[in-house]
């Protein structure tokens, strides 16, 4: 630097372009960087060299992202990206996991808007973007357990619900919050079926202390990229001790109300799947064990069957229930 | 052994039925082996051995039936080769279970069979197979004589056992249960009536 002459960027700070080439190179044939596409910050979670499809988000979305910190770790290994992509419960989509990776690929995500209503103070239909104006972005690392006893470990961006909650602002009668799904057939071939025991909207719910907890994540992303459509997009619920059915995808509407809201599968088969659905390896599902489950991407001789931990191992909720007989609130 | 022309021909119908009734176990061990049956290989594995156990039931079902109704006698002779592969598949759809899911741990494998409706059923159907795959040979035949027939009836229950199973596993698509349903009863529904006419004559 020479002197009297300030120069906000020091020369030396200044990456020539063919280094800047090579060590893109270089990450490339590590695995770092995935695709043509420009990926956010590599401090989060990137997917490993994939020949499958990249979800960069809107505009507006994706200085958000890049911008989010890892606040949740696990040491665990983390399901590959094309498992957590590919393999989905989306029934909306279809019945099998692979169908909503194969059909909603077009599914329209961006503008998206989500009403909020009932027991608050600022009830309205807000664009997704506003919602988000005021939270911050963090990458949390959580398992991922489905009630079908087969369970993942997934990167997740997103938000404590709880921030969204407090700047809405519920009324001291806001004892639940119930969330309710996209209801669109001509985007979603599975509301369309004929065959289907399923009464659409998907709704489901959870205690204002539940929604308040501090694991309780609004997801909008996953691998260090936007949510894609086949895992909820554009904003997800993640509650990581319940089964994964209580994590509603494609949220276009939150109430807070005084009494419990019903939930999809307890619509479908209440002594099947309850309100709680905390994941609870002491508590059978009628028709099969959930003392177990099999940490995807299993294969045919590495089944890799592991115990289940009560409330999937995240026991600071356990307070949430003191006193409750979990067998009767499955 | 002479060859005639017939016994060639039926010869080669044999191997081709045998071949084509097992590329479904070769098609899956293909997809297992090539790493194409998704993230959750077992649960894959597990339900088309279990579809292919019920598709090859009601089609022994069907070769009686078609073979009396329309006197296709090519569907009688290969009956027993569709009723043994209803056996394998079943059988294997079991071991894939116990290895894949269950992984051979007797404490979850004896709680699942004590524990679970589902399981009991399809287990009650296999059983009722087993015998029928034993006493299908020439041998057994004659020595049962028509004991043979009211034994080999229990492949009705056992298709029944079979369905209730499938019912049972039902999470939200009624499909497939309704299209093996309706199979497996117009094939019964044919037989009550098959058995009715002589009576009245």
């Amino acid at each position: 630097m020479l002197i009297g002459k300030s120069s906000k960027i020091l020369s030396s700070e200044i990456t020539s372009e063919s280094a800047y080439l090579s060590r893109r190179s270089l990450l490339k044939g590590l695995g770092l960087v995935a695709g043509a596409t420009s990926m956010p910050s590599y401090a989060l979670t990137q997917p490993k060299s994939s020949d499958l499809p990249l979800y960069p988000g809107p505009d507006w979305l994706r200085p958000k992202l890049e911008s989010a910190k890892t606040t949740w770790s696990l040491d665990e290994e983390l399901t590959p990206y094309d498992s957590v992509i590919t393999y989905n419960n989306f029934y909306e989509f279809g019945l099998n996991k692979e169908d909503p990776y194969e059909r909603a690929q077009n599914f329209k995500t961006d503008p998206w808007q989500v009403e909020i209503l009932g027991e608050v103070e600022r009830p309205g239909i807000y664009n997704l973007e506003d919602l988000l104006a005021k939270v911050d972005i963090e990458e949390r690392i959580y398992r991922f357990r489905c009630v079908e006893a087969w369970s993942m470990v997934i990167p997740w961006l997103g938000f404590s619900l709880a921030s969204l909650i407090k700047q809405l602002n519920p009324t001291s009668n806001a004892k639940y919050v119930e969330f309710v799904t996209l209801e669109d057939p001509e985007q979603m071939p599975g509301q369309r079926s004929l065959f289907s025991t399923i009464d659409w909207p998907y709704r489901e719910g959870l205690r204002i202390d539940e929604a308040m907890h501090p694991l309780t994540l609004l997801a909008v992303g996953v691998y260090g990229q936007a949510m894609p459509p086949q895992n909820g997009a554009p904003l997800r619920l993640v509650v990581p001790w319940k089964y994964g059915f209580k994590s509603i995808k494609s949220i276009v509407q939150i109430r807070f109300r005084e009494t419990m809201p019903q939930n999809t599968w307890r619509l479908t088969a209440s002594q099947e799947y309850g309100f709680y659905a905390n994941v609870n390896p002491t508590v059978d599902h009628p028709r099969w064990s959930q003392a177990t489950e099999r940490r995807l991407p299993s294969s045919l001789f590495n089944p890799r069957i592991i115990e289940t931990q009560m409330f999937n191992g995240y026991e600071e909720v356990a307070p949430l229930y003191a006193g409750m007989d979990l067998s009767k609130w499955y | 052994m002479v060859l005639t022309s017939r016994g060639l021909s039926r010869r080669l119908i044999w191997i081709f039925l045998f071949t084509s009734l097992a590329m479904p176990l070769i098609w899956l061990v293909y997809l297992a082996y090539s790493n194409q049956l998704g993230a959750d290989p077992a649960k894959e594995l597990v339900d088309e051995l279990g579809q292919w156990a019920i598709r090859f039931l009601i089609l022994t079902l069907c070769a009686s039936t078609f073979s009396r109704r329309f006197n296709i006698k090519f569907l009688l002779q290969h009956r027993r080769m569709l009723g043994l592969y209803a056996l394998l598949y079943a059988v294997l759809h079991l071991l894939a279970v116990s290895t894949f899911i269950l992984g051979w741990r007797v404490d979850l494998l004896i709680r699942e069979l004590t524990d679970r409706p589902y399981i009991m059923l399809g287990m009650a159907g296999l059983l009722l197979l087993i015998p029928l795959g034993i006493t299908s040979t020439k041998g057994w035949q004659k020595k049962l004589g028509r004991k043979w027939t009211t034994l080999h009836k229990l492949i009705y229950p056992a298709a029944m056992l079979a369905l209730l199973h499938l019912v049972l596993l039902i999470r939200a698509s009624i499909l497939e249960a309704i299209i093996y349903a309706l199979l497996i009863s117009l094939l019964l529904i044919e037989r009550l009536f098959r058995k009715r006419k002589p009576k009245k004559r």
